[in-house]
């Protein structure tokens, strides 16, 4: 039966997360902007609330919540409407544990998963993005291959958040055509992590290259075992967290814009009260709309444990363009002043672009 | 508790729909697109024999179930989807506004003897997306309790069939009060054959031909007292808070989600086409790509395809909401709004990327690409339903956005 409604749990669980939003992350995040960094404590304050540990299994010391895609659309949405770095950040360990929960043997849920059940947030990651223009989650240039039982694995990485503090690497590499997932523990010898990037937006987000050289990891390391992981199920998990992470940047976006758009006057009356603006808010707000609910479908299904390549990037597909031309009309909707680093919309313009580069940087 | 799974019941008419569009409405499309003004009177008595079996069917308290029935139609032909014999608009109208007594002495007769149609007239030569300049008097005559009504209505959806070929209706929106604005206009149900009320003119389209769209003069035509729907009573106070107004505007949030309904059957059947030439000719459309691995006919169909998606959660949205007794009047409009601009997108780019099959009236793709266009316009405009969405989303009176 058709329905539009959020169940209780899943509404108290986002407004738990608007409020803290608006208590941390939007009292911070232009500073992190330009300082590159994010206060320990909202990052702390942020793991209390348990987004990773709630969906890991009781025998694994997680809080055994359901695990929900579409649940996860929504943490995801409202955080990236506080800030996508902070987001993005509060939700990296995800990058493991998820794929663990979902994929790995039971040896790797024993070995990992209490990790990330304690007081301290976990630092782990993933690293599946390469440095070049057409890189292909699919047809990694980055290898694995069999070596005494184990595996060697040889590639240049990109885009890897928190790499540098990270325990854990979920490093993805070709396997005989395959995309894989292995897991390199910090200080494996061959894995070299390298400078921090700068990058147009995300500041605030510590991401950085990585090389590995003739790097060994066990065969108990490769995710899901003999099985290996479904690799397109994980690619279909991130675009979904990245779509409500869209959605949230622009919903901040066209937010702004709106309420600047009632406030700014101009030949006797509020700017809003043109057409020229009124229509361009109107349509940032159906767009913003649309894709969440594509957003939705597409998680739905992957929570029915169904195939939602077709619906996750084609909703990945409409949320890229979408976040962009949002924040786009966001900043033209302030004119001058949205170019303006007094105002938050030129973070948001930065921000949204990286949404078609950021392929399996967030995963729900 | 989200939930995007159709009940079975909304599954099999929905399949049924799709397989009557294919065998019976499809081979029928041509044919009443290229005789503009013939009827298709053995589809017409079929419709109405299945609707004495269902039960009869309203627009209002329509479900999801039933939007996605008008959108299968709407796959198999809008134009013929419109010519399908019913109360209509008309009856719309009179299910929001009228008294329970009205519903049963007017709506009866769609519910027995030969097909009948209802329909309504809003728009008037001087009056379009601004519906409360309109001209159309009604005049209580107190002598003999009649209402008296003049003035002409254009660009009524099926008016030539409620009023010339069946016992049927048209519910016609007139002022009693022309300086009392919006607050002065009221629904008239006129019946035909109630003299004084002729249709003049039936219009030719650029698409959706099968179905009338006729102008209806009003000479001095008498209707009882009773035929008014609400209360003739003008408040002269705030004029957008006035029941008379707020009714017709209650119809067009139970109407414009089917609208948007009809586009996206039009868009899927174009969308639909050029994915079976590409099938036929063996090429794939490949999923999770990135952008960088696509062909550019690939990207354009996962554009399409997006943009209908996009639109066909709005309009459901918009349903569901209504069979929840939600108020929807913004996601009404944003469902129609944004299912207008999409059918047309999909359309005109089906028709360039087809080329030459596109072009030609031996397929149905042109026709689609101008029936589709129809859905951008009527039932309030693109650019009305932007301004509702804009008025909505920044909490403006229309004195305020204009």
């Amino acid at each position: 039966m058709i329905s539009f409604s959020p169940s209780e749990d899943q509404q108290m669980i986002v407004n738990m997360v608007k409020e803290f939003v608006n208590d941390h992350a939007r009292k911070v995040y232009r500073e992190c902007d330009e300082s590159g960094d994010i206060p320990a404590n909202v990052i702390d304050t942020a793991w209390q609330l348990g987004f990773i540990a709630s969906s890991i299994p009781e025998e694994f010391e997680g809080f055994g919540g359901e695990r929900s895609a579409l649940t996860g659309t929504l943490i995801a949405e409202e955080l990236a409407w506080g800030d996508l770095s902070i987001a993005m950040h509060i939700l990296c360990p995800a990058l493991v544990a998820t794929p663990v929960v979902e994929m790995g043997t039971e040896e790797q849920k024993r070995q990992y998963l209490p990790s990330f059940c304690g007081d301290q947030f976990k630092v782990a990651t993933a690293a599946l993005i390469e440095p070049s223009y057409n890189f292909n989650p699919a047809s990694l240039q980055t290898t694995a291959k069999p070596d005494n039982g184990g595996y060697v694995i040889n590639g240049e990485k990109c885009y890897v958040p928190l790499a540098a503090d990270a325990d854990l690497l979920l490093v993805y590499a070709n396997e005989s055509g395959n995309t894989q997932g292995f897991i390199v523990e910090k200080g494996t010898p061959g894995l070299e992590i390298t400078e921090r990037e700068k990058n147009m937006g995300i500041k605030a987000l510590a991401t950085y290259e990585l090389s590995l050289k003739n790097c060994k990891v066990p065969k108990e390391n490769r995710l899901g075992g003999d099985a290996g992981c479904d690799f397109g199920r994980i690619m279909n998990l991130s675009r979904v967290a990245l779509c409500g992470m869209a959605v949230g940047v622009a919903r901040a976006a066209f937010e702004y814009a709106r309420d600047y758009a009632k406030e700014r006057h101009a030949f006797g009356e509020p700017i809003a009260s043109r057409q020229a603006i009124a229509f361009m808010l109107a349509e940032m707000a159906i767009d913003v709309d649309a894709t969440r609910l594509m957003t939705w479908e597409a998680a739905w299904k992957l929570d029915r444990n169904e195939d939602a390549t077709k619906e996750a990037s084609l909703a990945k597909m409409y949320a890229d363009d979408m976040v962009m031309s949002v924040t786009n009309n966001a900043v033209q909707v302030l004119g001058g002043h949205g170019y303006i680093r007094d105002h938050p919309v030129e973070l948001w313009f930065r921000n949204g672009r990286g949404f078609a580069t950021f392929d399996g940087m967030a995963i729900v | 508790m989200i939930d995007f799974e159709l009940t079975a019941e909304e599954q099999a008419m929905i399949d049924s729909a799709h397989k009557e569009s294919l065998e019976v409405i499809r081979p029928l499309a041509r044919y009443y697109d290229e005789h503009e003004h013939e009827s298709p009177k053995d589809l017409i008595a079929r419709n109405w024999q299945q609707q004495a079996e269902g039960g009869g069917s309203g627009i209002l308290g329509l479900g999801v179930g039933a939007s996605l029935r008008i959108l299968e139609n709407c796959w198999g032909d809008a134009g013929l989807m419109l010519v399908a014999p019913g109360s209509g608009l008309g009856g719309a109208a009179i299910l929001t506004s009228g008294t329970q007594e009205q519903q049963a002495k007017f709506l009866k007769r769609f519910g027995e003897g030969e097909p009948k149609w209802g329909a309504m007239a809003m728009t008037e030569p001087g009056a379009g997306s601004d519906t409360a300049a309109i001209q159309t008097m009604a005049v209580l005559d107190n002598e003999t309790n009649e209402w008296v009504l003049n003035g002409e209505k254009i660009f009524i959806t099926g008016g030539q069939r409620a009023m010339d070929e069946s016992d049927g209706l048209v519910v016609v929106w007139a002022t009693v009060d022309k300086t009392a604005g919006r607050a002065g206009m009221k629904p008239f149900v006129v019946e035909a054959g109630t003299p004084g009320a002729h249709i003049d003119k039936v219009e030719n389209k650029l698409g959706i031909r099968a179905s009338d769209t006729a102008t209806l003069i009003l000479d001095n035509c008498r209707i009882p007292y009773e035929n008014i729907l609400g209360s003739p009573e003008v408040r002269k106070v705030d004029p957008s808070q006035t029941a008379g107004f707020r009714r017709a505007m209650a119809t067009f949030d139970a109407t414009r989600p089917i609208i948007a309904a009809m586009a996206l059957g039009v868009g899927r059947a174009a969308l639909d086409f050029v994915k079976d030439v590409f099938e036929k000719e063996g090429i794939p459309i490949r999923y999770g790509l990135p952008r960088h691995e696509l062909t550019a006919m690939e990207r354009d169909i996962m554009d399409m395809e997006a943009s209908y998606k996009a639109a066909l959660m709005l309009m459901l949205r918009a349903v569901w909401m209504m069979s929840q007794f939600q108020p929807n009047s913004l996601e009404a409009s944003m469902a129609k709004a944004k299912a207008g601009i999409v059918v047309s997108r999909i359309t005109q780019k089906a028709v360039e990327m087809m080329g030459p099959l596109g072009y030609s009236r031996k397929n149905l793709l042109e026709k689609w690409m101008r029936d589709g266009k129809i859905n951008d316009i009527f039932e309030g405009t693109g650019q009305i339903n932007m301004l509702i969405v804009a008025r909505r989303i920044l909490d403006y009176t229309r004195e305020q956005l204009k």
